[in-house]
């Protein structure tokens, strides 16, 4: 389609009208036109494209407008099973084709400010964009210097972290090939908060499982700055029933924190002690995306604060922070509380245009993590606002039981579940 | 409402719709189709809780694979089998420990929503 912008913006404005106009015959009739609402979201991914789609379906009068510096999404949920060998990066990659068909207005560009008085975003080309409501769904950035010896340089050429999935992902999956049978596999787990918390131990398994039939001489070491992680039961049990002693994980009384790498000498330094390492991973501290502390939304944890239910950012009114980015704990950052928040988040926005209180929120999260192919296992929560406060529902949740009872089953679900959320974002 | 004034919508309604008409064909149609009013989302306790339930059943609660299908379902037999995951009389996987974290009433309300879907 070769539109011009001004053209495509004088059509949907009149396309916007038209909306307007159609839901409120009868009722208010003129006047209608002029006061069309305006969504930007800034991201393209969980919580950005969740949000771009769902503003769309509770108000379809709405003008929304999705800005990602991509043309398409890589997601971070099922990378692990690029770096293990089990599926493509095409597989897990997702373009907003769909999105247009809802309605969003989709732009390819790169946020560079956000003029949250002015209400409006720049785009690094100069390009603005007027808004209403905004939703800013970045993701995260690294704390680099956390790490002695670490850099984004050090990541895209020799230690990626793979955290935001596409040419890291690529990378890892690259050196992970290329290492000869009998190498080591070292993890630098980050500390809490961080994307996905079962994510490590997940990737882990999955490189287990490659190294296993692959390259069965070889181990794999994590250090971990955590006393535990998530499912840890369960990865332990699948890990000691599957890959026997491959794994060997150090956590903090034993020297696990790493402060320094040389990545010359493929060298980690942990507690005092040097381990070198064939593949080394390292996945850094962890902040908000780069344009939620350009422009003002982090607080000093380096995460935004919002309110509860509306994602409304505490820092800045009219700007609302969904997914990996903002403190939406007990919700963990993964991309389905992503999800659950943009929709919670859209229904709010979609509610303050109408002058309506916005609907009770509700969310879920629900994880599957693999251990192997045939192993997978999950652990899900349910959440409300109780007293003002998001709280996890007493009796319900939890993680899959031990001995393996559902395993075969959850890898089955794990895979439904990826199709399904990723219709449900960026498809039909 | 006066009938001139009804004409006059009427009017402006019909130039709007042409320019729907045309922004639809340029943009390889589609578009049209979630800007109908009648494509509008509810919102609502059962709408609500759906939409968290579309992160594992699908748009809509299309279903994927061994995930069931939710849209269509009569109420009748979404909230029979919610209410017994929640008192475990099914055994089900994650399911179970989902059910639990609602009231009969919501489990009343999710079910009455993707009935409708």
């Amino acid at each position: 389609m070769s539109l011009s912008r001004r053209g495509f913006l004088k059509l949907s404005a009149a396309m916007a009208g038209a909306g307007a106009i159609g839901a409120t015959v009868g009722c208010q009739g003129d006047g209608a036109k002029a006061d069309a609402k305006r969504v930007v979201v800034i991201g393209g991914g969980f919580g950005g494209a969740t949000a771009a789609k769902y503003v769309k379906l509770f108000d379809p009068s709405v003008e929304v407008t999705m800005i990602d510096g991509q043309a398409s999404h890589t997601t971070c949920p099922f990378s692990n099973l690029v770096i293990g060998g089990l599926k493509e990066i095409d597989e897990i990659t997702h373009d907003f084709t769909a999105l247009e068909k809802h309605g969003v207005n989709v732009v390819k560009g790169w946020v560079t400010g956000i003029d949250a008085e002015g209400r409006v975003v720049t785009l690094e080309d100069g390009r603005t964009y007027e808004y209403d409501r905004l939703v800013v769904s970045p993701g995260i950035d690294f704390n680099y210097d956390a790490i002695e010896g670490y850099s984004e340089e050090v990541a895209d050429t020799k230690m990626p972290h793979a955290w935001q999935a596409g040419e890291q992902t690529l990378l890892l999956r690259k050196q992970l090939e290329e290492m000869e049978d009998g190498g080591r596999f070292i993890m630098v787990a980050p500390p809490n908060p961080f994307r996905c918390p079962p994510g490590p131990y997940e990737r882990v398994s999955l490189v287990a499982n490659y190294f296993r039939e692959n390259k069965p001489n070889s181990t794999i070491l994590v250090l971990d700055p955590k006393a535990n992680f998530s499912k840890e039961g369960l990865f332990r049990e699948g890990w000691e029933a599957d890959y026997g002693g491959m794994i060997e994980w150090i956590g903090p009384d034993f020297g696990g924190g790493v402060d320094k790498v040389d990545a010359d000498r493929m060298v980690v330094t942990a507690g005092g002690t040097e381990y070198d390492g064939d593949v080394i991973n390292v996945i850094p501290p962890q902040k908000a995306g780069w344009i939620a502390h350009e422009a003002g939304l982090v607080d000093d944890s380096g995460w935004c604060p919002i309110n509860t239910g509306t994602y409304e950012s505490t820092m800045h009114a009219g700007v609302h922070v969904v997914g990996d980015a903002c403190i939406g704990s007990p919700l963990p950052k993964s991309g389905f509380a992503a999800n659950s928040q943009a929709k919670n988040c859209a229904a709010a926005i979609v509610a303050m245009f109408h002058n309506e209180n916005p609907p009770e929120p509700s969310w879920v999260n629900t994880c599957y993590s693999l251990i192997a192919p045939d192993y997978g296992i999950s652990v899900a929560a349910v959440y409300r606002v109780e007293d003002g406060k998001t709280v996890s529902v007493e009796g319900a949740g939890g993680v899959s039981p031990l001995g393996g009872k559902n395993a075969e089953k959850e890898a089955g679900y794990a895979h439904d579940w990826y199709a399904s959320i990723t219709e449900d974002i960026w498809g039909s | 409402m006066s009938q001139n004034r009804e004409a006059a919508i009427g009017r402006r309604l019909s130039t709007a719709s042409l320019a729907a008409i045309g922004l639809g064909l340029m943009l390889a149609a589609g578009m049209s189709q979630a800007e109908s009013d009648t494509e509008r989302m509810e919102m609502s306790t059962g709408s609500i809780i759906g939409a968290t339930c579309m992160g594992c059943h699908g748009f809509q609660g299309q279903g994927s694979g061994d995930i069931p299908r939710l849209a269509g379902v009569a109420k009748e037999a979404t909230a029979g089998k919610l209410l017994e995951y929640k008192s475990g009389a099914l055994e089900g996987t994650v399911m179970n420990r989902i059910a639990k974290g609602y009231t009969d009433d919501e489990i009343q309300a999710v079910a009455e929503f993707f009935a409708k879907q």
